[in-house]
């Protein structure tokens, strides 16, 4: 009998990951366990979004290996990944939902529910009929949130998906992390906000000129940074 | 002014020499304007989502077919199909189907180059987020065109225009054949040139309600298309 097909652990070992003469990531290893969210952190331009695309598998690496479940190259059938800016499909919010279960084979029959139960799950229960594109940056992000979890992913990879958003629309945000995260779904998710680090990390990855840093569980590394960079960096000070 | 007036009735009493000219301009433009769809749309869209050598270049030529003068595609298709070119044993030129098969040549590049622009633009905002939900090569393509739908409507339009307004072309491969080949636009330079204004004002107005008309729909119909998909 075949092993059922699980996307997890996902490892990145010893990644590096070009852009012409940029190294963007540089011999990257770290795993993704089932369990809390795990927080990429760091500066601007250190990798997080890169490993993220990566660990998506839509950026193929020039170094290393990515493996899903311990297999690699895997089309991403329990994965998903809510980009930064999301795109918004020039459909309604009930239609970007069903455009993404239909995209996941689920039957036709089933849709209409599903897509009920993933709109009320993010909070956006009546925004059935409107027009995606004309929703709030809040509420699109949340309508991206249901979008992939359309496809039941074991694993769900955010890209600072509270960037810009006003404080009432970070928390929810971050109420459906934690509702997502209860639900068994493992969150890897890169943010700027080292509070908002601090209030879902279960883990933290910090990541600086493409590298890992420090990565341990969340208490430890706020408690007590290893490096002199984390300490730095937790301290508000740039790190070049 | 009294030129305006007899024009005027024509067009209210629905004059039959009048209407017969405006139904084989619209069958003519229309049955152009489709077939151009069925080349164009296609071939919009797999320039904008392939990528091979020389791509850059058939953009740039593309882009110039956008200029084709209407005379000169006329001329064209008079070549290929005068009774000793290529094409003269189909026996159809001074017919509506040859000024449908010159009027496809002209409108087909407009219709190609607005929707490789259209699908490209469209394809660079959704291409992660599709790779991400595994979305294969046909999937991509329907959703880019269905998504795409209200800016390849007047893509359409744009074609429309241009095929109902040419008289270059039409009037080479046509013959300007009166109540055959005589479109709107021809018997317009027809009557013009013989002094007859008042029909020539006539079609002159039912031409430029036509377009009105069909731009306010798309208008419309683009608008609609906002409010429900965004």
């Amino acid at each position: 009998m075949l092993a059922p097909e699980t996307d997890l652990p996902l490892e990145l070992r010893d990644v590096s990951v070009r852009a012409g003469a940029t190294q963007i990531l540089d011999g990257v290893t770290v795993a993704f366990s089932p369990g809390a969210p795990t927080v990429l952190i760091g500066p601007n331009g250190s990798g997080k979004t890169t490993l993220l695309r990566t660990a998506m598998g839509l950026i193929e690496p020039s170094g290393g290996r990515v493996t899903w479940g311990g297999r690699e190259r895997v089309p991403p059938m329990r994965r998903a990944i809510v980009f930064q800016r999301p795109a918004m499909l020039r459909r309604s919010a009930a239609a970007n939902v069903e455009y993404a279960l239909s995209s996941a084979d689920v039957p036709r029959a089933q849709r209409p529910k599903r897509v009920e139960e993933l709109l009320a799950l993010v909070g956006l229960s009546g925004f059935d009929a409107r027009a995606a594109r004309r929703m709030s940056g809040g509420e699109q992000q949340r309508l991206a949130l249901a979008r992939a979890l359309a496809r039941e992913p074991e694993v769900l990879l955010l890209d600072e998906p509270t960037a810009s958003l006003d404080p009432a629309a970070t928390k929810a945000i971050e109420d459906v992390v934690r509702a997502v995260a209860a639900r068994g779904i493992k969150i890897v998710m890169s943010t700027h906000d080292l509070g908002e680090a601090r209030r879902l990390a279960g883990d933290v990855v910090l990541l600086h000129r493409g590298r890992v840093i420090e990565h341990g569980p969340a208490d430890e590394f706020f408690a007590a940074p290893k490096t002199e960079d984390a300490r730095r960096f937790m301290a508000g000070e740039l790190l070049i | 002014m009294r030129g305006d007036v007899s024009a005027l009735q024509l067009v209210l009493t629905a004059d039959p020499a009048l209407m017969e000219i405006v139904r084989l301009s619209l069958v003519v433009s229309l049955s152009a304007v489709a077939c151009a769809a069925v080349i164009g749309l296609p071939l919009g869209a797999l320039i904008a989502l392939t990528r091979y050598p020389g791509r850059e270049a058939s953009i740039v030529v593309l882009n110039a077919l956008l200029g084709l003068p209407p005379v000169v595609v006329g001329l064209l298709v008079y070549l290929l199909l005068s009774r000793s070119g290529p094409l003269g044993t189909w026996g159809i030129l001074f017919t509506p189907q040859a000024m449908v098969i010159a009027q496809t040549i002209l409108v087909a590049p407009i219709i190609a180059a607005l929707a490789r622009q259209t699908i490209e633009d469209l394809w660079l905002e959704y291409r992660d987020e599709l790779a991400a939900m595994n979305v294969g090569p046909a999937g991509r393509v329907a959703t880019l065109l269905w998504d795409a739908r209200f800016s390849l409507l007047t893509a359409l339009l744009a074609g429309f225009g241009r095929a109902a307004a040419e008289v270059g072309a039409v009037i080479v491969v046509g013959g300007n054949i009166d109540g055959f080949t005589r479109t709107m636009t021809t018997a317009i330079a027809l009557e013009t040139s013989k002094g007859d204004l008042p029909l020539a004002i006539g079609l002159g107005m039912v031409l430029i309600a036509i377009v009105v008309v069909v731009n306010a729909l798309a208008w419309g119909a683009r608008r609609a298309g906002e409010r429900l998909a965004g």
